[in-house]
């Protein structure tokens, strides 16, 4: 039984593999319209996100498949208590995969040990959410054409931010990747990131506080919002939150072939007068999600 | 010098850091051992200046790995009939399971009691174990 738990779950022969896939169907649709005809796909989400949910659901509508699930813990069992190995054992006879949403860390990988059907991680808490990285991975392959030789800028809240974290480790293992690492003092990449992997593999990177100073070098700019959920303390959050805005000024020095990209949803950390800029790729990014969610679906239920 | 009787058959856990005794004696539940324990605290020692050694009568009755994931630096010897047959340093299990506990509130163990609390070897080099669940590392010393 194959599961997709941490975005380093996959080899980087599985990943390209995948993002090929996810490239044949982003080109011909209609080839994999009824790939999934008769599955069913459970999206059990214990916290909400509409984006990531809505993905799943489209992709899986995508592939000919249908959709059942919940959308908070109030709405499932585990109001009354339910634990996460009990839903998924009883989800395993409703349907054929299974994506799961969960607040706290490790609940999609105890649904895993338990599960008789394929669990995706549609991210746990702060921790893991890799099929943001394989969407940030093949926006990246099809805006760029490789996911070899970039200096990736990624900027904002790189303490708590899940995708950041996800990114650094998936992209360490491409050859001549550099990062810029752009926050403030408070918002630093967590010091295991630098020490187990950015030291252990030898990559190149700098962190800084200046995003405009940075802009020149970078070939991907990836930024992140400040999320208010990841704060213990209100006062953090207001005085962090907007330090860093990304506007049409900041992207003057930046290179005509360089991409924007961000997880979303946006809040105020990048202007809405970028939008329009042809480097704005963070809505196309977006739509990418839904392809590659859609072979990693036909991938885990053997069926690519 | 003072002295502590031998051992007939039983355990000494040595070259234990000075002022670290009374933590493993806790951390091991060596208090609810139905034997002699006996604590000697600031002996010299020729390898670390200074350090704790706990003697414990009888057949080895606790779990030595629990050991090696606190105090990586520690050596075991094992006595029988007066004889020491075994003296080695504690060796990093790669995992362990309900052994220490992940502290971190977002993890899934801190609100699912039951779920076992299971620590994977990540680092040999650095002895650095993290929570299977959540990747938090566990912290010695606290």
């Amino acid at each position: 039984m194959k599961h997709l738990i941490s975005p380093m779950d996959l080899s980087v022969e599985e990943t390209d593999a995948l993002l090929a896939l996810a490239g044949k169907m982003y080109d011909h649709p209609e080839q994999y319209a009824h790939l999934c005809e008769g599955k069913k796909l459970a999206t059990c989400f214990y916290e909400p996100s509409t984006r990531t949910r809505l993905s799943f659901e489209a992709a899986m509508l995508n592939l000919g498949g249908s959709v059942l699930g919940f959308q908070s813990a109030d709405s499932s069992s585990a109001a009354k208590g339910e634990s996460v190995s009990d839903t998924i054992r009883v989800i395993s006879y409703y349907a054929d995969i299974c994506a799961m949403r969960h607040p706290k860390e490790g609940a999609p990988l105890v649904a895993s040990l338990h599960s008789g059907i394929p669990v995706i991680n549609a991210g746990d808490g702060g921790h893991n959410h890799p099929t943001q990285t394989l969407t940030d991975l093949m926006t990246m392959k099809q805006l760029k054409g490789r996911l070899n030789n970039l200096t990736i800028g990624l900027c904002g809240d790189l303490k708590f931010g899940r995708t950041v974290h996800s990114l650094i480790k998936a992209m360490s293992r491409y050859e001549g990747i550099r990062f810029i690492l752009i926050s403030p003092e408070e918002l630093k990449v967590p010091a295991y990131i630098r020490e187990e992997v950015l030291d252990a593999g030898h990559i190149p990177y700098e962190e800084v506080s200046n995003l405009e100073n940075a802009m020149p070098e970078l070939d991907i700019l990836y930024m992140t919002r400040v999320q208010r959920e990841r704060f213990f303390n209100e006062e953090d959050y207001i005085r962090l939150k907007d330090t860093f805005l990304l506007d049409k000024k900041k992207l003057a020095n930046a290179k005509d072939d360089m991409f924007i990209l961000h997880p979303l949803p946006r809040v105020n950390e990048i202007s809405v007068e970028v939008d329009d800029d042809p480097r704005a790729a963070y809505f196309r990014q977006a739509g990418y999600g839904v392809y590659v969610r859609m072979a990693l679906i036909a991938t885990l239920l053997d069926l690519a | 010098m003072l002295n502590i009787g031998g051992l007939h058959q039983g355990v000494v856990i040595d070259h234990i850091p000075a002022g670290e005794a009374m933590k493993i004696y806790e951390y091991l539940n060596l208090g609810d051992l139905d034997c002699e324990v006996a604590i000697i605290k600031n002996a010299s020692s020729k390898k670390i200046g200074r350090k704790d050694i706990i003697k414990i009568e009888g057949p080895l009755t606790i779990n030595i790995d629990a050991l090696a994931v606190r105090n990586p630096n520690v050596t075991i010897n094992i006595i029988e009939n007066d004889v020491i047959v075994e003296k080695r340093p504690v060796t990093l299990p790669n995992e362990v399971t309900n052994i220490i506990k992940c502290k971190n509130p977002r993890c899934i163990t801190c609100i699912e009691q039951e779920l076992p609390h299971i620590f994977r070897l990540t680092n040999k080099e650095d002895r650095v174990y993290r929570c299977i669940y959540c990747e938090e590392a566990y912290k010695r010393n606290e």
